[in-house]
């Protein structure tokens, strides 16, 4: 078996509350293998975003080991992990969290500004992107001024322009309709197709099914973690290219 | 990098237009009002450097009149008390170097169709030393034109202009009255003094001369005025206290009564014009560096409300691999940049207020290389000092703290 991309040893998390140490977190383990898609589910409060902020190195666990492929996340200083967020995590936002004042295409390039890519290079790289969401004809245009699937859209694309290992998303689709929560769904598979390992969380089943394991969060830990194969057409059989927007998202055979 | 950091700098200050404005106008003002009293300080210390330069060394001037008790002359040489023989007393004592009285007045004089009135000074020599008055062409006349009365003179530079036009004086005659005088020099021109007046605006001739052909007789012997020009510094303390002593026993002023003429020190004079005017730009300075300082408070103001407002933005930052230092650098640059734009128009306007006061108010104003220099070193610095405390606290916030902010 590779290395695994993720892996938890009894991680907790405790917040500092007025009434004392919350325990948002309580003796977490988990592994993830390279090219996996692992949906999160769980009632809300359970502790999913706090894991999630966790392996996004956003936030430091209190206790336990989070290793990101292979190294000790704990052992990293501020740059090195700021490094890792840059290039080896891609991170989706359910608010999507795109820079209001920028141009699409400067918000998708804006991880490149960080790892000192130069200017004609960085454009091409996050008009390729915007290309690769459907979104091609929309580089100049303002956040505000498109929907809010294609906002996450862009969000996906400004999260995959530095070609991170793994992509992690916290309620992609919780602010949007049904139908396009399914095309993002469609976006993810078609990433998770190309070898990126997937993580997201989700509330809602027919999300979820769009993945190949659930891992179930109940007050802190994890309760459940099964393949969700069964459910799906086989991986080999599902080999297609990224849905343009506005197609019909093909996520929907269960 | 740069480049792209000084595009989201611009549209960042760009986002709130009137706010941008306004923190500038700070340092605009501050930074105005530095290089306009810089300018107006060393102004005013040159031309004091100006006048020190242009009187001689060891110099004292006795006028004649009373002191009122406030130390302020009272009709300034209007009624003459001092004469040609205290000058040749004090000429005995020891430690002077040559004494030179002058009598001054206003005349009327002709060469063929020009005519003009200018001042007389009527003096010895040792005038031209005293003030330290160079001749610029021709000669000074000499001791035996002052025995002998000659008709001679000495023109500044605007008589020379007014009589003679584009004539070479020297050696020509010009009228007063009925009598001739030969012209046997021109001063160097000296241009103007403190108060505006045209310094060249004269003729000097022979005490003897003037007193005989053109005062007439009236003020016989009296003079307004006497140059004396001790023969080292060290000596002027005690030379001083003789000359005084001297001139109230020849007064016959008995004890206690006010001194009748007033007895001057000129280097100590020009050392505390100097000193004052030294003083007076350092506060002027020191004044308008105070909303320099304001200008640079308005700015760490507006950058910590930037901070707060763009909290969740330096998250999202973050969360896509920004590190500390470039959000530090981000916001660093961003009041850097508004403090040098301020300071180039602050300069611009210092500069233009600076030349304002130079026609408007005849004030002499210097900008200095080194003063827009030091304009642009401080404001640059005020950018960085005033913008560092926020830029630090952008840059030590906590990812996921950022994020959370709503
Ligand atoms: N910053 C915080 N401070 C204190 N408690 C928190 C904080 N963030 C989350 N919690 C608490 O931790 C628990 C887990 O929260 P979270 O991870 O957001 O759950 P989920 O994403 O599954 O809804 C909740 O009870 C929540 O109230
Ligand atoms: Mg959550």
């Amino acid at each position: 078996m590779p290395e695994p991309v993720i892996r938890v040893e009894s991680l907790a998390k405790d917040y500092d509350t007025p009434a004392g140490p919350f325990p948002a977190l309580k003796d977490v383990s988990l592994e993830v293998a390279p090219g996996e898609f692992v949906a999160i589910m769980g009632p809300s409060g359970s502790g999913k975003s706090t894991f999630m902020n966790i392996l996004g190195c956003l936030d430091r666990p209190s206790r336990g080991r989070y290793l990101l492929a292979g190294r000790d996340v704990a052992t990293l200083d501020k740059d090195e992990t700021a490094a890792l967020r840059n290039r080896t995590i891609g991170f989706v936002f359910q608010g999507f969290n795109l820079l209001p004042r920028m141009s699409l295409a400067d918000n998708v390039a804006l991880p490149l500004v960080y790892s000192a890519i130069g200017h004609e290079e960085r454009l091409a790289r996050a008009g390729a992107m915007l290309e690769k969401v459907g979104l091609g004809g929309y580089a100049g245009s303002l956040p505000s001024r498109i929907s809010g699937g294609q906002q996450q859209r862009v969000a996906i694309a400004r999260a995959l322009v530095n070609d991170p290992r793994l992509i992690l998303a916290d309620e992609p689709t919780g602010n949007l309709d049904s139908h396009t929560s399914e095309e993002i769904m469609g976006v993810f598979r078609a990433l998770n197709d190309e070898g990126i390992t997937v993580v997201l969380i989700t509330h809602e089943n027919d999300i979820a099914l769009h993945a190949r394991r659930l891992v179930r969060f109940l007050d802190g830990r994890i309760v459940e973690d099964r393949p969700t194969r069964q459910f799906l057409p086989s991986a080999a059989s599902h080999r297609h290219p990224l849905p343009r927007e506005g197609g019909r998202g093909e996520g929907t055979p269960c | 990098m740069l480049g792209a950091m000084l595009r989201e700098a611009w549209r960042a200050m760009g986002a709130n237009r009137l706010r941008t404005f306004l923190t500038m106008l700070g340092m605009v003002i501050g930074v105005g009002a530095v290089v306009l009293m810089m300018a107006i300080g060393q102004g005013a210390q040159y031309s004091v450097a100006q006048t020190i330069s242009s009187m001689g060394s060891n110099i004292f001037v006795i006028l004649s009149g009373y002191t009122s008790t406030g130390g302020v002359r009272s009709g300034g040489g209007s009624a003459p008390t001092l004469n040609v023989s205290d000058a040749e007393a004090i000429a005995e004592l020891d430690g002077v170097d040559t004494v030179a009285p002058v009598h001054w007045g206003s005349v009327q004089m002709v060469r063929g169709p020009n005519n003009w009135n200018a001042w007389v000074h009527g003096t010895a020599p040792a005038y031209f030393d005293a003030r330290s008055w160079p001749i610029a062409e021709g000669s000074a006349f000499t001791d035996s034109d002052l025995r002998a009365a000659t008709r001679v003179a000495v023109l500044g530079r605007t008589v020379a202009q007014n009589l003679f036009g584009d004539e070479d004086p020297v050696g020509k005659t010009f009228r007063i009255g009925q009598a001739p005088f030969t012209v046997l020099g021109i001063l160097a021109p000296k241009g103007q003094n403190l108060e505006g007046r045209d310094q060249d605006d004269l003729v000097v001739m022979p005490l003897t001369t003037a007193q005989r052909r053109v005062f007439g007789t009236a003020f016989q012997g009296s003079v307004r005025q006497i140059l004396v020009k001790a023969s080292a510094p060290e000596v002027m303390p005690a030379l001083e206290k003789n000359m005084e002593a001297l001139l109230r026993q020849r007064h016959r002023l008995r004890e206690g009564a006010d001194n009748d003429f007033t007895l001057r020190n000129l280097t100590a004079v020009a050392e505390s014009a100097a000193a004052t005017t030294r003083v007076m730009s350092l506060l002027l300075g020191a004044i308008a560096s105070v909303s320099l300082l304001v200008g640079g408070i308005g700015i760490m103001n507006i950058m910590l409300v930037s901070v707060t407002e763009r909290t969740r933005e330096i998250g999202i930052r973050m969360a896509i691999g920004a590190r500390e230092r470039d959000i530090l650098a981000q916001f660093l640059l961003e009041a850097i940049i508004i403090s040098v734009i301020g300071c180039a128009i602050g300069l611009a306007l210092g500069v233009g207020g600076a030349a304002l006061a130079n026609t408007l108010a005849k004030m002499t104003v210097v900008v200095s290389g080194s003063s827009v220099l030091i304009a642009f070193a401080v404001a640059a610095g005020v950018g960085v000092f005033f913008g560092f405390y926020p830029a630090k606290k952008a840059a030590g916030l906590d990812p996921i703290e950022a994020l959370r902010y709503q």
